[in-house]
């Protein structure tokens, strides 16, 4: 899933340091207006590339951390069938993790090195997963609103100008897609349910709903970068906008489930012909991104003990990598197909 | 299958359906010990091809329960016998249920279950009955997919670093008491073989220990020396792992009882 609040941090994109270098960048800017794709072995400014790379890895991050509050409930998963689903829509998003990081990788940067930026700290994911799932019912809200917002957010990255992104974009759009009407379908069972499913479902969309609203980052007025982002087609609608998108299709969503908002303000604006909000709590907002929400910890903690972990397994292998190189074929995996 | 195919099998009463699950809640209990994995792995490859592995071994069971269910004939579906049996009634080798330990002991688990699933579901492709052997068929390509991603580790591990190659040596040591279970034939196992729905388990060890013994050298591990205690967890004797399994898989349909999900 999930970019979020791209614009709201990192370096300010820097001026052409040479006239060799201004004269490049308007005709990158020119091949950008021609809607042309731009391509890993292409030229591009460093302040573009540095943000794109900022972009994908946020979004990698996201979709691993991602597994952790959905994979939470695979053990527990009520049914068989729900449990296949949900093993599969977790692994769909480690899949989206990888070619995100595959992409990263074009821009010059190693999946190791953005996985240590994670570990460390020193990169963000959506925040959203730092919220807990409490109920089964978390399950459903997950895909219906986080992944619905997150197709929100990332069908105009499609269009993307930077070529690996935006066809990347199009595979996961059709994942996340299905992910979201599987959500959908797990809320309408039990909204549909016994007194006490209603009551998960409620109790679900009640924790999830402002959280999957702040996931679109913050509002217009507070975002630093949007402007250049939409020159480079990096970005095509600005944060408020999209959540406006995604507030108009989900209210009915929620009104078909005959479950209520938890927002006494929610009014359908005719004139607008938009569904109006109440206030979004903005300080929840930067307390998460700040590292202390909910679940920060067990997310960051999780990655960093199955990174520390693994570490002698990884060792392992390249150390058997090593000693059977001059082997035709590669060692383990011939043998094993032989056997 | 059809009706007449049905009434062609021979006269098996009650050890049919259980024999059945005994399949069905191995595949069923490995892949769920697999899902604790997910999120959790050693690298996305290896979180991947865990998971689907675990995708593959439920689906297996999924098959196997409704099967069993059908010709038990009681109506169960395969979510009440995956959900409302007690560990005592669940028939999965002791070896399925044992904990995942660390990437090592979780790759030894995997890969002498995946040898024996393999040499046993390709005989069972030749089962007098026709349903399970279909099931089996489509079990076997899967379990060849399984065998290399288990004995590749296996291989890499034991012949990797120090480190790994010890860890992997304690954790065959660890689980190999377990494995006279899987070759061992008990009565059931034997009745099974007569009516030809079942291989005779003398067979499929034959084969099991030729593989295992196979990897283990390409491995540079030493196979433990005796099979030490037969254990009986496809009679319903378990070890103390599997009611917890069970607790946490179960919790939905337990706490709410027959609702639909
Ligand atoms: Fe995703
Ligand atoms: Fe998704």
């Amino acid at each position: 899933m999930y970019t979020q609040a791209l614009d709201s941090s990192g370096a300010e994109p820097r001026s052409p340091a040479s006239a060799g270098d201004a004269e490049r960048e308007r005709r990158f800017q020119e091949r950008i207006d021609r809607d042309e794709k731009i391509e890993p072995k292409d030229w591009m400014p460093e302040a573009y590339r540095q943000t794109l790379i900022r972009q994908i890895a946020q979004h990698a991050h996201s979709e691993i951390v991602g597994m952790l509050p959905e994979g939470n409930w695979i053990t527990r998963a009520p049914t068989l069938r729900r449990k296949v689903v949900l093993i599969a829509k977790v692994q769909d998003e480690g899949g989206h993790g990888m070619y995100l990081y595959s992409a990263a990788e074009t821009l010059g940067v190693s999946r190791g090195e953005l996985i240590e930026q994670l570990l460390a700290g020193r990169a963000k994911y959506s925040s959203i997963f730092n919220y807990p799932t409490l109920t089964w019912a978390d399950i459903g809200a997950i895909g219906w609103l986080v992944d619905g917002a997150a197709i929100m957010n990332q069908i105009p990255l499609c269009r993307c100008s930077y070529g690996p992104y935006a066809r990347a974009m199009v595979r996961i759009c059709k994942e996340e897609s299905f992910h979201q009407r599987q959500g959908y379908e797990i809320m309408l069972t039990l909204a549909r349910g016994t007194g006490a499913q209603r009551e998960m479902a409620q109790d679900a969309l009640n924790r999830w709903w402002w959280p999957s609203l702040m996931m679109f980052g913050p509002s217009d007025t507070e975002s630093v970068h949007t402007a250049q982002s939409m020159r480079w087609k990096i970005k095509r609608f600005s944060n408020d906008e999209l959540r406006q998108r995604f507030i108009d299709v989900t209210v009915p969503q929620a009104q078909f489930l005959d479950l209520s908002l938890p927002d006494p303000a929610l009014r359908w604006d005719e004139a607008a012909q938009h569904f109006i909000t109440g206030p979004i709590d903005w300080s929840e907002f930067q307390t998460v991104l700040k590292g202390h929400g909910p679940c920060n910890r067990e997310r960051l903690g999780a990655r960093r003990a199955a990174h520390e972990a693994g570490r002698w397994v990884r060792e392992a292998a390249a150390a058997y990598a090593d000693k059977h190189r001059d082997r035709a074929g590669g060692g383990a995996e011939r043998y094993a197909q032989a056997i | 299958m059809s009706a007449a195919a049905e009434s062609a099998l021979p006269a098996a009463g009650e050890d049919h359906p259980r024999y059945v699950l005994r399949l069905a809640d191995t595949s069923l209990v490995l892949g769920q010990r697999l899902c604790e994995w997910v999120g959790h792995a050693p690298a996305l490859e290896e979180d991947l091809a865990l998971g689907n592995i675990a995708l593959d071994l439920i689906g297996q069971a999924r098959l196997l329960l409704a099967h069993a269910g059908r010709i038990e004939g009681r109506g169960r579906e395969e979510d009440q016998l995956a959900f409302l049996r007690d560990a005592p009634e669940f028939y999965n080798v002791a070896l399925a249920e044992q904990p995942n330990g660390d990437f090592g002991a979780t790759i030894v688990r995997q890969a002498l279950l995946d040898a024996w699933q393999l040499e046993l579901y390709h005989s069972l492709t030749a089962s007098a009955d026709e349903r399970l052997a279909e099931i089996a068929a489509k079990a076997l390509k899967e379990c060849r997919y399984h065998w290399r991603f288990s004995c590749g580790w296996l291989v890499r591990l034991g012949d990797g670093t120090a480190e790994s190659h010890a860890r992997a040596q304690e954790a065959l040591e660890a689980l190999w008491r377990f494995t006279e279970e899987l070759i061992t034939p008990d009565a059931l196992d034997v009745r099974m073989a007569s009516l030809g729905i079942a291989p005779p388990l003398a067979v499929v060890r034959a084969r099991w220990e030729a593989r295992i013994a196979a990897a283990l050298k390409e491995a540079t591990l030493r196979q433990p020396s005796s099979h030490h205690y037969p254990w009986h967890g496809k009679s319903g004797v378990h070890t103390e792992h599997l009611g917890h399994l069970l607790g946490q898989m179960q919790h939905l349909q337990r706490t709410y009882p027959g609702v639909t999900w």
